[in-house]
């Protein structure tokens, strides 16, 4: 008798928390997925394909499918590290190198205003009309390099981003002074 | 005066070591034999170089103007011939160049033609502006432009005028000198400054280990007839923080998320005063300042130097003792090592101390933090230092602003006391760079997406359309009735395929969601084969939604399901008054020198047609072309929305027709407001509130 | 060059100057209790230094860390000395030394060392040591012993039993409450066991603590909040369940000077690394370990409980201080008008 009431007790327990739970679910429902608006927002936007996806938010619905998230060189091994952060899976080192950032650069002299670099940029970066002179808008450059191979004179070159005092960063402390006793 | 006097908490009390540099007057530095200007000496925008190298210049000359509000113009600091413009190593802690220009003096210092400014005849903005264009920034070592401080806040009425001549921070004693010299400009200045903000009081706060300059503070506000306090407050550093003495002074406490005019207070520094004065009664800029150099030299010396004298000459000038190993500019608490001792003075310079082991021991190596809370007592703006380090470290950067890291002023109080000898304030600049870092970062990221998305967006789009084009087409063709239209030659830039898909993509322009009916029909009009002409095709597929016939109207039609070419901004578009830019060049020139240019979607256009019917190019008037259109710039820029515009009129020159099919359906054409943005980033530039002066 | 950044000039301040401060307010304590016991703790103290600078050494070299740079920093030499002082002053040589090893070993360099532990090392290796040897931790020394039996006990050279009868006032109280019979005043008027306050000459260590304790307030090298907070609800719930039933509770001021309450007052919940920061924080810190420590010397099964309350605060300490942070510069009204 004691059993059959513990049992309908533990039943009736489970009933109601199952519907709470339930409900919960229809009722604080999250609409779309934001766990691939959270991983896009990590990815650094170059939309340069690196990662094998035609893009970052592509690559943000992969990860979020499974795909490895060590596929983003311009992200660097920080980017990494946030992604590791976000969906609690273990920090990998980046599978390529990790590169200086750049923006390109068009040579004027050289450029014959073939438009194939425009239609190349992922971001409309680059103005120009046809037969005429390009440029590469330096501030929406996201150095992704799809201009590149397009260029049939490859006038295109990538120019690392020198530091000024405005983007200039002070150094960890600590791993600062740790370089200075290395060296 | 009696006045009640309020505390902050925290603070510390080092040596002050100020005794050694006021034993002299203040001396003329010597002009050293090539003077470096750095163009950037303010917080705020570059100035713009306005002498060309092989110039010859005189003293007071404007070489460098204003770039936007907050910026301040620069001046040459002695006559003589401009020699170069280029990069020059800084006086900053990253030992990066910026441009300067420097100027070989003739050793006439010849200046130019010096006028009064009748300030009390014009209108206060006018006073304003022309204490940018003298170039006046604060002198304590913040350098931002005064100007900028000179309005006060809108509902707000301007209780006190704070001068700070507290100068907290050891070894400086530069606005001590000067106002034993020169108490009565600074007064006056302080007027002028009153008289700008319409403030009820000024109050002139000198720490109480300055009893010379406050004398003759006093007997200078006697003689002037005015009702200044000058008010000696105890001596405790950093009482020469903005902050912290409009705090000792009045009671009112200045969050970092407030301008203190908000508040109805405002606080300048004595030189500031002293080099506003200057200017408006004087008609001198700001080109030279009075630098204490001290520490490790056998005569210690306040000198009023030329702006762009390198450090070493002036260093030069006390008798550095053998064993300098560097030099800190500022005071020892906040200051810096200068990475290279050619770096020039500039108006930040308030101190140069020769460093040197004996003065400045080597610190001990940092230990691991023991959670003491001294850091936290000792904190003027009650931070806890020892957790903002902790999450510094971490780089655990969300949490460091959580625990208000941007209220921290970096004034050393916390590394000062550490007994682990870690150098907290080091962290805090390091996280706050890091910070500043990823807000760039996100930002650029977030533009980039916006336009990865359009972009997106506009080749599905043409896609689809000429998918539907394509069926609709298959369907004509199996309709004998359709009307025959003369087919115009294939490619040679008159027709051809890739004409109806720019056909087709102008179409798209059309604000109507829907193809309209008469679109429709326009379309069902045309011939069989694609190869239409832009002659034929177009009229129809010009045509607007019956609903709206203005195309101005159309465009403003809410249900545009993609971002419409030239968005919202045809309409002001239109109505700005503006001038076609040249070319593209000139484009990329304005949208470069704009740097960001925000996250507006970069839209484009398609080419032109080759032989615009007068009617399509009517059309595409209000359509937009290629062509960057600057708008003037000026007050009219301000008012238009930071979102691009399509400019209109003209559609390309006939000479750039595409020449293949391939190519006419690849050109596409950008235009942007690169102006627009410049000022977009001028008024996002405007409305950053204005840095307080640091101590000094 | 090395750029060091602002300020270049420090106050002279260090971690080895703050721990010698706390060593020399721990001597009038010290000094206190070689008179009641006799030189026996001055050796435990020598036991206790050696195997803490030891294990000490052992760990700094495994972890890598310069030794001479960290076995100056006194950080050791403190937990030591906490430790040989609320051991038993008899307590076999292998027990203090075990205890030290295990504070510095476990509880310190295993949560990553200096400024790192989240408990309190000492503590830790008491509450390991009563728990794993609860006999020995409870076996206090008659007093009158001559210092050569006292060594000779220490060392295991004389046998324990015959000399280690005695308890503690506090656990010698305990027990006459729960064999029942007398009232409080009965047992505490046995003058030999318990003197004019709290225990016999055992009040009179916990006066030096106290002394030693206000003078580290006076160099703000401690902050009041905690050992206000501590001994003001330590001497609050004793008043009040004194005047409630005098009978069968002690005095606050018995509570207040025997068994650990002034050593832990001053030295133990004021252990910045992992007590409370904030100002308020302290004040809860103090608080609840008053509050824990009465209950577990009172209605618990251990002789004294501030080890126990300590340990059970510090795991609270982090949620405390994130909820106390104290408002800034400017922003008093933040609570107000955010959130």
């Amino acid at each position: 008798m004691e059993i059959l009431l513990a049992i309908a007790i533990m039943t009736l327990g489970a009933v109601t928390l199952g519907a709470a739970l339930g409900f919960a679910s229809v009722k604080f429902r999250v609409e779309g997925d934001p766990l691939v608006g959270k991983i896009d927002a990590i990815l650094p936007q170059t939309q340069c394909g690196q990662c094998g996806y035609p893009g970052c938010k592509p690559y943000a619905e992969a990860i979020a499918q499974g795909e490895a998230i060590n596929k983003c060189p311009p992200g660097g091994a920080e980017g990494v590290q946030r992604l590791a952060d976000l969906l609690g899976r273990e920090v990998k080192p980046l599978d390529a190198e990790e590169q200086p950032k750049a923006a390109a650069v068009i040579d004027e002299n050289t450029c014959i205003g073939c438009t194939l670099c425009i239609q190349a940029c992922p971001v409309d970066a680059i103005v120009g009309a046809a037969k005429q002179m390009h440029t590469v808008l330096a501030g929406q450059c996201t150095g992704c390099t799809l201009c590149l191979p397009p260029c049939p004179v490859e006038c295109i070159r990538m120019q690392p981003l020198a530091e000024s005092i405005e983007t200039w960063k002070w150094k960890h402390p600590a791993l600062a002074a740790g370089e200075a006793a290395r060296c | 005066m009696l006045m009640n006097l309020f505390k902050f908490k925290g603070g510390v009390k080092p040596p002050t070591h100020k005794a050694e540099s006021v034993a002299l007057p203040i001396a003329a530095a010597p002009l050293s034999p090539r003077l470096i200007v750095p163009l950037h000496q303010s917080i705020g925008g570059t100035p713009r170089p306005v002498v060309a190298v092989g110039d010859n210049v005189l003293k007071g000359q404007l070489i460098g103007e204003a770039d936007g509000w907050i910026s301040a113009a620069i001046h040459a600091p002695t006559s003589g011939a401009v020699v170069a413009i280029a990069p020059y190593v800084q006086p900053h802690p990253s030992g990066l160049d910026a441009l300067c220009v420097v100027i070989e003096p003739d050793g006439e210092d010849r200046w130019i033609e010096r006028r009064p400014f009748d300030h009390a005849a014009v209108s206060p903005d006018e006073v304003r502006r022309y204490l940018q264009q003298s170039g006046v920034v604060g002198l304590g070592g913040a350098v931002f432009p005064t100007h900028g401080k000179l309005t006060p806040a809108r509902h707000v009425a301007m209780d006190e005028v704070v001068i700070n001549g507290a100068e907290c921070e050891p070894f400086i004693t530069c606005d001590d000198v000067l106002m034993r010299e020169r108490a009565a400009d600074i007064l006056r200045g302080c007027a002028l400054f009153r008289d700008l903000l319409q403030a009820k009081k000024v109050l002139i706060g000198i720490e109480d280990n300055k009893p010379e300059a406050a004398a003759a503070m006093r007997a200078a506000v006697a003689a002037l007839g005015e009702d200044f306090a000058v008010v000696e407050v105890p001596t405790l550093y950093p009482t020469g923080g903005a902050k912290q003495l409009i705090r000792v002074l009045t009671g009112k406490e200045v969050p970092a998320s407030k301008r203190s005019t908000e508040l109805g207070v405002q606080c300048f520094n004595v030189a500031t005063a002293y080099t506003a004065w200057r200017a408006v009664a004087h008609g001198e800029p700001v080109v030279s300042r009075l630098v204490t150099v001290a520490g490790n030299v056998e005569t210690p010396r306040n000198y009023d130097t030329p702006i762009g004298t390198p450090m070493a000459d002036l260093l030069a000038l006390a008798g550095p003792l053998p064993d300098t190993d560097g030099i800190v500019m500022g005071g020892p608490m906040m200051g810096f090592l200068v990475p290279d001792a050619k770096a020039p003075v500039v108006k930040a310079s308030n101190c140069l101390i020769a460093h040197s082991p004996r003065l400045f021991p080597p610190k001990a190596p940092e230990m691991p933090c023991i959670r003491c809370t001294a850091c936290a007592q000792v904190c003027p703006h009650e931070l806890q230092p020892f957790e903002l380090y902790w999450f510094a470290r971490a780089h655990n950067f969300g949490k460091t602003q959580e625990y208000a890291l941007f209220d921290c002023i970096e004034c050393g109080c916390c590394a000062y006391v550490c007994p682990s000898r870690i150098p907290l304030v080091h962290y805090f600049r390091f996280a706050k760079s890091e910070i500043w870092a990823r807000e760039r970062e996100k930002t650029a990221a977030d533009a980039a997406r916006a336009r990865y998305e359009f972009k997106q967006a506009r080749e599905e789009r043409d896609k689809a359309e000429k998918a539907g084009r394509l069926a609709r087409a298959a369907v004509q063709s199996a309709t004998p009735a359709a009307p025959s239209t003369p087919l115009p030659p294939r490619g040679g830039g008159a027709g051809g395929e890739g004409e109806v898909d720019r056909s087709q993509a102008h179409s798209s322009t059309s604000p109507s969601p829907r193809p309209s009916p008469a679109r429709g029909e326009g379309e069902h009009e045309q011939p069989a084969s694609p190869q239409i002409s832009a002659e034929a095709a177009s009229p129809p597929l010009l045509t607007p939604a019956p609903s709206s016939p203005d195309p101005r109207d159309c465009r403003k039609s809410p249900a545009t399901p993609l971002p419409p070419r030239g968005g919202g901004a045809g309409g002001e578009g239109a109505a700005a008054s503006e001038t076609a830019a040249g070319s593209s060049i000139a484009l990329a020139t304005a949208a470069s020198r704009a740097g960001v240019m925000g996250n507006a979607p970069f839209f484009d256009e398609p080419p032109p047609l080759p032989n615009p019917s007068p009617a399509r190019g009517e059309g595409l008037q209000e359509r937009g072309s290629s062509l960057l259109r600057q708008p003037p710039r000026g007050e009219g820029v301000h008012e238009q929305p930071a979102s691009p515009q399509i400019s209109a009129e003209t559609p390309v020159q006939a000479g750039i027709a595409p020449t293949s099919d391939e190519a006419a359906q690849a050109a596409k054409m950008s235009t942007i407001q690169a102006a627009m943005a410049r000022a977009a980033a001028r008024r996002a530039e405007a409305a950053a509130p204005p840095t307080d002066e640091k101590p000094t | 060059m090395n750029l060091a950044p602002a300020p270049f000039f420090l106050q002279d301040a260090s971690v080895g100057k703050v721990m010698r401060q706390v060593c020399l307010a721990l001597l009038p304590g010290i000094a206190a209790y070689v008179w009641l016991i006799g030189p026996a703790i001055l050796l435990q103290l020598l036991i206790a230094s050696l195997a803490a600078l030891l294990a000490e050494a052992v760990m700094l070299r495994a972890r890598g860390k310069p030794l001479g740079l960290f076995l100056a920093d006194g950080s050791a030499i403190v937990t030591a000395w906490l430790i040989a002082l609320s051991f038993p002053p008899l307590a076999p040589w292998w027990l203090v030394a075990t205890g030290a090893v295990f504070a510095i070993v476990i509880a310190k360099h295993l949560y990553g060392g200096l400024g790192q532990n989240p408990f309190n090392p000492a503590m830790v290796a008491f509450a390991a040591c009563i728990v794993a040897f609860p006999a020995l931790m409870s076996q206090w020394p008659h007093l009158g012993l001559a210092p050569g039996e006292q060594f000779a006990i220490i060392l295991g050279l004389a046998p324990r039993l015959d000399a280690l009868t005695g308890a503690t006032p506090l656990d010698a109280l305990k027990t006459g409450l729960t064999l029942g019979g007398d009232g409080v005043d009965q047992l505490l008027a046995k003058r030999e066991i318990y003197g004019q306050i709290a225990g016999r000459g055992w009040e009179w260590v916990a006066a030096g603590y106290l002394l030693g304790g206000l003078w580290l307030w006076r160099r703000r090298i401690i902050a009041w909040q905690a050992p206000l907070a501590f001994i003001g609800t330590l001497a609050a719930i004793a008043g009040i369940l004194w005047l409630h039933d005098p009978v069968h509770f002690a005095n606050p001021l018995f509570h207040l000077f025997s068994g650990s309450a002034m050593l832990g007052a001053f030295f133990i919940v004021t252990d910045p690394v992992s007590g409370c920061a904030t100002p308020r924080g302290r004040l809860i810190f103090g608080a609840g370990a008053g509050l824990l420590a009465y209950i577990i010397r009172v209605f618990g099964g251990y002789p004294d409980g501030i080890a126990f309350a300590v340990l059970l605060m510090n795991l609270c300490a982090p949620l405390i201080d994130r909820l106390c942070q104290p408002s800034v510069f400017g922003l008093r009204d933040r609570k107000k008008d955010g959130a």
